[in-house]
């Protein structure tokens, strides 16, 4: 079978997310879709995939064209999607996941439950894809959530599985089965469209390379005619600054120090266990980890939105363990939130409301009761123009503006102000190369203004691109303090995943 | 790789927070006994038929409860009762509610039987209401308008018996809650409006009309369209000789059999078909759905439609099956009791015939016990449940679960 | 055109269509003239009731101060609403804290006996900390234990109702010499002073000096949401609770408060009613205000300029209801059908929009409902 994508265009108020996009994929091959966020991926697969009808240009089968008005009559043709967010009912098994929409049915519609077990069974020994059919899936790690979204799709015949970011929860020895999985699939005759941002891996397991800037495609190639900065290069548009621009660091007193911090969740889960680390003025601590591993709540704690069930955190030698937020606030902390949008932000706020969220009660901006927002207006003025944020007003909603002009917003509110200590959880997440870039340098300004920072990131390439030291966490714990300018992405990659590289173990 | 304890395990500070509540609750319940159903001397007749009745001493019982209770109290905070203790939570409730109408009726008896069979009756509008609510909830549209709806029902199944037959005035019942359903369909899948707010509406609407219609049309007709003879109990074979048991459940009209049947069927469909698994499907997270290529709309225009059809034959309870006419704001805030039940119930059908139970019973009991002079005004008995509501509302919400996408209007593009 | 403007034509056009449904249900229920062919008739009904409504809101200046009488206390539990909506709550239960204040400004009313100066403010204090004290509990319930305010005020409305009908027939709150529940007057030195006192031999311009502490509470809310550091704090709260609690705000010491400041506004409403318009409190002292009161909030998109005006719009169609009544055999009733039109067709613009053919983005309402939070 050969599936192809000819001149397709998707138009959204304000933008072209997907501009005459052509592309093919046969069975038993491996076609990676490379782009940045934003680029226009997601809106491609959720065309394919019937969920989005395009503005032009048309889907052909085996050179026949074809059209889809939903999700199912994709199934019906063939293809088959696993999500980045998976689409599973966290309450229901997964022999309950897996069969809806294709249940076996006996007398008046009741459920054939032994059956879907069956069913569940005859795929993944097939596949040899491990599942216990009754298991519920909330309980189930993400790994094995995965496999189930696979056995999903299977078990509908699909004959091109797509999969849209799948190595993004994964800790690295799952992403070296989850290509295990590809390849067995692709030699049971599948075709495989592998959707990443991670050139690397693309490089891996990839036939083909289709990259995507800006809903175009700009380039056609194979692992075995490029390289990854030629890759990053067409990601861009331009080449890629890998490194951060830095001097070292001249770490001084110790501002930031957490003590056996642990943290146990209501249901009794210990989520951080134990940790301990000190954060000096002028240096940049990262914390790397696959995402899940206890990183959000230990930034929780550390900011005082989480309770500690344990342990001490002290900024600048005071014990700010009890303190709520506020109180952390006001003794100089910064918090820049992981998910900008539900916590960063109040996106139907305006800007100016926005950049006053965490600082409306200083005097600046108050008296207690009152606001003062003449004040509050001028401050944003100057914030919006000292950080480069781009809107044409600021009294707009920060809905308007793109995800790295918010991300400033909240840099600037954040960083803007006397700071003893930063923690940014994430600070780059899903925003364009430009803004990272500046996020990044204002990080380093900061660091160099004699700030001690806490960057928490699962991006592995970011960490070490921006630390001066390494801490890995795994299962709520630290596993390494490593030096990045010495240490290989490889053995940092062997400590997330659990394991000791040999040649450091002691 | 299960993270999940095994049952009976006192494990998490959540579990153990709820272990202790409950155990100061039985304390409470005790200080009752001892403080309040101790007070009133003298036997308290229960009648269980026409001829036969059993006694109970008010007081020992309350002393002989309140002890039993401080034990039950102290096994509870002391060690848990694991694995045990809803049936003890049950059987003490029961104990407790017994000691209760003892001490309300001590020195005199009155109809025990026929408190229940009342019960039973007038849990029927709550119950259907409920598995109106359930049935949208469940698949992912809030239902603030089970009222509205009943309301709205018992209205043109009054006046459409009264013109016709008991039959077809069902129907119209039938017919008028899917009207209304339809309107929250339409507007909270279609038009995407804040559900609450159309149910609201709805509810408005429906109280409305309904009046409207009640004195402009009805109150000079009275005798051709609002006039009519309600149902009979239907008296089944054998099992309505079964002692005690036999008439509470089986001497009782069509509409009481018929919620019944609803409540077995909605569990049934909701767990063991292929509908029931969408519809949760659709209600906890209908992308999930959506993308398997199941037509989530589609699905729940259907289920609201049922929803508004089981909560027609509710409002057509009033006319048809009980009062034979229909009087202004006849269903009186049932609709909002029923939205209780369906969150005291945990969106479960037999969750919320509990529930629709429980409120129906303290009706009952007011009715019944209202005329003894307890020293208590019969005001606290009818607020007895509200209170109860908020109680498990507030202790068990937070461990319960409703429907994740319970308000949320689905985007299939 | 700017969004004031369009959000009032769309206000505007969600009355007509109401107003156009109402007269389509008046004309098909006149069965009797209809039965007869006779749709001359029904036609007539339909204008001496429209002009009837019209005449009774704002025909006469009995009729205006009707209009007023009826606003004071939907605008007062119109606020409840909406500073409830703005801080992200729902609160359905500003009859039950209605109810409360009415009780606590009566008690005050009636047990003191003061100079008017004083016993005025201090009764009304006394139903807005009533009021107050009784919102806060479902804010308390849901800051504590999450248990959902949609549900609780439903059930705090049932208590309360059935704790003021037991007030009122205990010995401390009973009329002398009456046997049913309904209270004793309050002293005249704590009656709010009536509008149009100045035209002295007019008693049947009930109209009070609510109004103006209603147009007070209104520029209350006004200053709390643009001036205060607590209107800022409910309102970041009211968006995105997560994000305010990111950002250092003790959100759920904020749903108390604002629940009680919620509350405080509904307990002015039941002050004002038994302190100005009735002299004493009956069990139906709240009768369906506090419900209606969600209509006033939703019509008036929860700014405080919106709910005045829909509380006076809504005040005009109850005052005109009564004397279509009069007028025609169309009874009040249609009052509540045409508000529960208004408040469908501002909910749904889109369907408004599909209705007038009007083209361009139409803003929703919204939704302010995130599900039962299971």
């Amino acid at each position: 079978m050969k599936f192809e994508l000819r001149g397709i265009t998707k138009r959204f108020p304000g933008i072209v997310a997907n501009d005459q996009v052509s592309l093919s994929i046969s069975t038993g091959e491996v076609l990676a879709l490379i782009g940045e966020n934003g680029a226009g991926k997601s809106t491609l697969m959720n065309v394919l995939y019937g969920i989005y009808r395009p503005d032009e240009g048309e889907l052909m089968v085996d050179g026949k064209p074809i059209h889809f008005s939903s999700p199912a009559d994709a199934i019906a043709a063939g293809i088959g999607m696993v999500h980045q967010h998976f689409m599973l009912v966290p309450v229901m098994t997964v022999a309950e996941n897996v069969v809806l929409g294709v249940e076996p049915t006996g007398r008046l519609g009741s459920l054939d439950i032994a059956e879907a077990r069956r069913m569940v069974r005859e795929v993944s020994d097939k596949y040899k894809l491990e599942l216990d059919p009754d298991a519920v899936i909330e309980d189930l790690p993400v790994g094995v959530r995965q496999r189930v979204e696979i056995v999903k799709v299977l078990m509908r015949d699909a004959q091109i599985v797509v999969f849209d970011e799948p190595t993004a929860v994964l800790t690295p020895s799952e992403i070296l089965e989850f290509f295990e999985i590809v390849r067995t699939l692709v030699g049971a005759g599948r075709g495989v469209i592998f959707i990443t941002h991670k050139l690397k891996e693309a490089l891996t397991i990839a036939d083909r390379i289709n990259v995507l800037r800006r809903g175009k495609v700009v380039g056609e190639t194979a692992p075995s005619a490029t390289n990854e900065d030629e890759i990053a290069e067409m990601m861009v548009g331009r080449a890629v600054q890998l490194v951060v621009d830095k001097h070292s660091a001249k770490p001084g007193d110790v501002m930031l120090a957490v003590r056996d911090l642990t943290v146990v969740e209501p249901d009794g889960r210990t989520v951080v266990d134990g940790v301990s680390f000190e954060v000096r003025r002028g240096e940049i601590v990262g914390v790397a980890g696959v995402q899940g591993n206890g990183q959000t709540e230990l930034v929780e704690a550390i900011a005082g939105l989480r309770r500690a069930a344990g342990g001490s955190v002290t900024l600048a030698g005071r014990d700010i363990t009890g303190d709520s937020p506020r109180e952390r606030h006001v003794a100089g902390m910064a918090h820049i939130p992981e998910d900008r949008q539900k916590q960063g932000l109040v996106v139907d706020m305006s800007i100016v409301e926005n950049l006053v969220l965490t600082r409306y009660h200083d005097p600046e901006f108050s008296s207690g009761v009152r606001m003062n927002w003449a004040g509050a207006k001028e401050k944003a003025a100057a914030m919006v123009a000292a950080y480069d944020i781009r809107t044409t007003d600021p009294s707009q909603a920060a809905s308007t503006l793109s995800g790295g002009n918010q991300q400033k917003v909240i840099v600037a509110r954040e960083l803007s102000r006397d700071i003893k200590v930063a923690v940014a959880a994430q600070p780059t997440r899903g925003i364009d190369v430009g803004s990272i870039e500046y996020v990044h340098a204002q990080m380093v300004k900061e660091r160099d203004n004699g700030v001690a920072m806490l960057v928490v990131s699962t991006e592995l390439d970011e960490v070490m691109a921006l630390s001066d030291r390494v801490l890995v966490m795994y299962r709520g714990k630290i596993v390494a303090d490593l030096d990045p300018r010495t240490v290989s992405h490889m053995d940092v990659g062997l400590y997330m995943a659990g394991s000791r590289p040999t040649a450091v173990s002691s | 790789m299960s993270t999940v304890a095994g049952p009976g395990m006192v494990v998490s500070a959540e579990q153990r927070k709820r272990a202790r509540n409950v155990g100061f609750a039985y304390l409470v319940l005790a200080m009752v006994c001892f403080f309040v159903f101790t007070r009133r001397p003298g036997d308290a007749g229960f009648k269980i038929s026409e001829t036969s009745q059993f006694t109970l001493p008010a007081q020992g019982f309350g002393w002989a409860l309140g002890i039993v209770l401080v034990a039950i109290a102290a096994a509870q905070l002391l060690r848990g009762l694991g694995k045990l203790s809803n049936v003890v939570l049950a059987l003490a409730t029961a104990a407790f509610f017994m000691s209760f109408l003892a001490w309300a009726a001590a020195g005199d008896s009155f109809s025990f039987v026929g408190m229940l069979q009342d019960t039973v009756s007038r849990s029927v509008p709550i119950t259907l209401g409920a598995i109106g609510g359930i049935l949208s909830e469940r698949s992912g549209v809030i239902n603030i308008s089970i009222e509205g709806m009943l309301l709205a029902a018992a209205c043109t199944s009054a006046i459409a018996a009264s013109l016709t037959n008991l039959w077809l005035g069902t129907l119209v019942g039938v017919l008028t809650g899917m009207a209304l359903a339809a309107v929250l369909a339409v507007m909270s899948i279609r038009y995407k409006v804040d559900q609450v707010i159309v149910g609201f509406a709805i509810n408005f609407f429906a109280l409305g009309i309904t009046s409207f219609i009640s004195f402009r049309v009805l109150v000079p007709n009275r005798d051709t369209m609002n006039n009519l003879l309600p149902v009979m109990p239907i008296r089944i074979p054998v099992l309505a000789d079964i002692p005690f048991f036999g008439g509470i459940f089986f001497d009782q009209t069509i509409f009481v059999y018929f919620s019944f049947l609803a409540v077995a069927v909605t569990t049934w469909g909701l767990y063991r078909t292929k509908w029931g698994l969408r519809t949760r499907a659709i209600g906890e997270y209908p992308k999930a759905a959506g993308t398997l290529g199941v037509d989530v709309n589609k699905l729940r225009y259907r289920n609201l439609l049922l929803a508004g059809g089981v909560a027609g034959i509710g409002g057509a309870w009033w006319p048809i099956g009980i009062v034979g006419r229909f009087d202004q704001n006849i269903t009186n805030g049932r609709g909002f009791i029923a939205l209780a039940a369906v969150i005291f119930g945990r969106w479960h059908p037999v969750g919320a015939l509990c529930g629709a139970l429980v409120f129906a019973l303290s009706e009952a009991v007011r009715l019944k016990i209202g005329n003894f002079d307890t020293g208590i005004p019969s005001e606290f008995l009818i607020m007895a449940p509200y209170v109860v509501t908020i109680i498990v509302v507030a202790g068990f919400i937070g461990a319960s679960r409703a429907p994740k996408a319970a308000g949320q209007p689905y985007e299939d593009q | 055109m700017s969004e004031t403007l369009k959000s009032l034509r769309f206000t505007l056009l969600a009355v007509v269509a109401a107003l156009v449904v109402s007269a389509f249900i008046i004309v098909i229920t006149d069965i009797e003239a209809l039965g007869n062919g006779d749709f001359g008739t029904a036609l007539s009904t339909l204008r001496t009731a429209y002009w009837g409504l019209f005449k009774g809101a704002f025909g006469s200046l009995r009729a205006i101060s009707n209009t007023i009488t009826g606003a004071t206390p939907l605008l007062l539990a119109g606020l409840a609403v909406s500073s409830a909506f703005k801080a992200g709550l729902f609160n359905i239960g500003a009859t039950g804290q209605m109810l409360a204040g009415a009780m606590t400004g009566l008690w005050v009313g009636f047990a003191f006996q003061l100079p008017p100066l004083i016993h005025v403010p201090l009764a009304l204090i006394a139903s807005a900390i009533g009021g107050a004290l009784f919102g806060a509990i479902p804010g308390a319930l849901k800051a504590r234990t999450g248990a959902h305010e949609v549900i609780t005020t439903i059930m705090l409305n049932g208590i309360a109702s059935f704790t003021v009908l037991w007030l009122l027939k205990t010995e401390a709150f009973k009329r002398e010499g009456r046997d049913d529940a309904i209270s004793k007057f309050v002293e005249e030195s704590a009656r709010l002073p009536r509008l149009f006192g100045f035209m002295g031999k007019r008693i049947d311009l009930l109209a009070h000096s609510g109004f103006i502490v209603a147009l007070l509470a209104t520029a209350v809310f006004w200053w709390l949401l643009r001036k205060t550091t607590l209107g800022f704090e409910m309102q970041a709260t009211g968006f995105n609770q997560e994000a305010a609690k990111y950002a250092g705000m003790r959100t759920k010491s904020l749903m108390v408060v604002s629940m009680a400041i919620a509350g405080s506004f509904a307990g002015l409403a039941g002050g004002s009613e038994v302190l100005g318009l009735y002299g004493y409190a009956s069990a139906t002292v709240a009768g369906d205000i506090g419900f209606d009161a969600i209509a006033v909030a939703l019509l008036g998109r929860s700014t405080p300029i919106g709910t005045l005006v829909a509380a006076i719009l809504f005040g005009a169609l109850q005052a005109g209801g009564r004397q279509m009544q009069v007028d025609t055999d169309v009874p009040i009733d249609l009052i509540i059908v045409l508000r529960a039109l208004i408040v469908m067709f501002i909910a749904a613009p889109l369907l408004v929009k599909a209705m007038f053919r009007i083209k361009g983005e139409a803003k929703s309402f919204g939704q302010t409902f995130r599900g039962w939070g299971g």
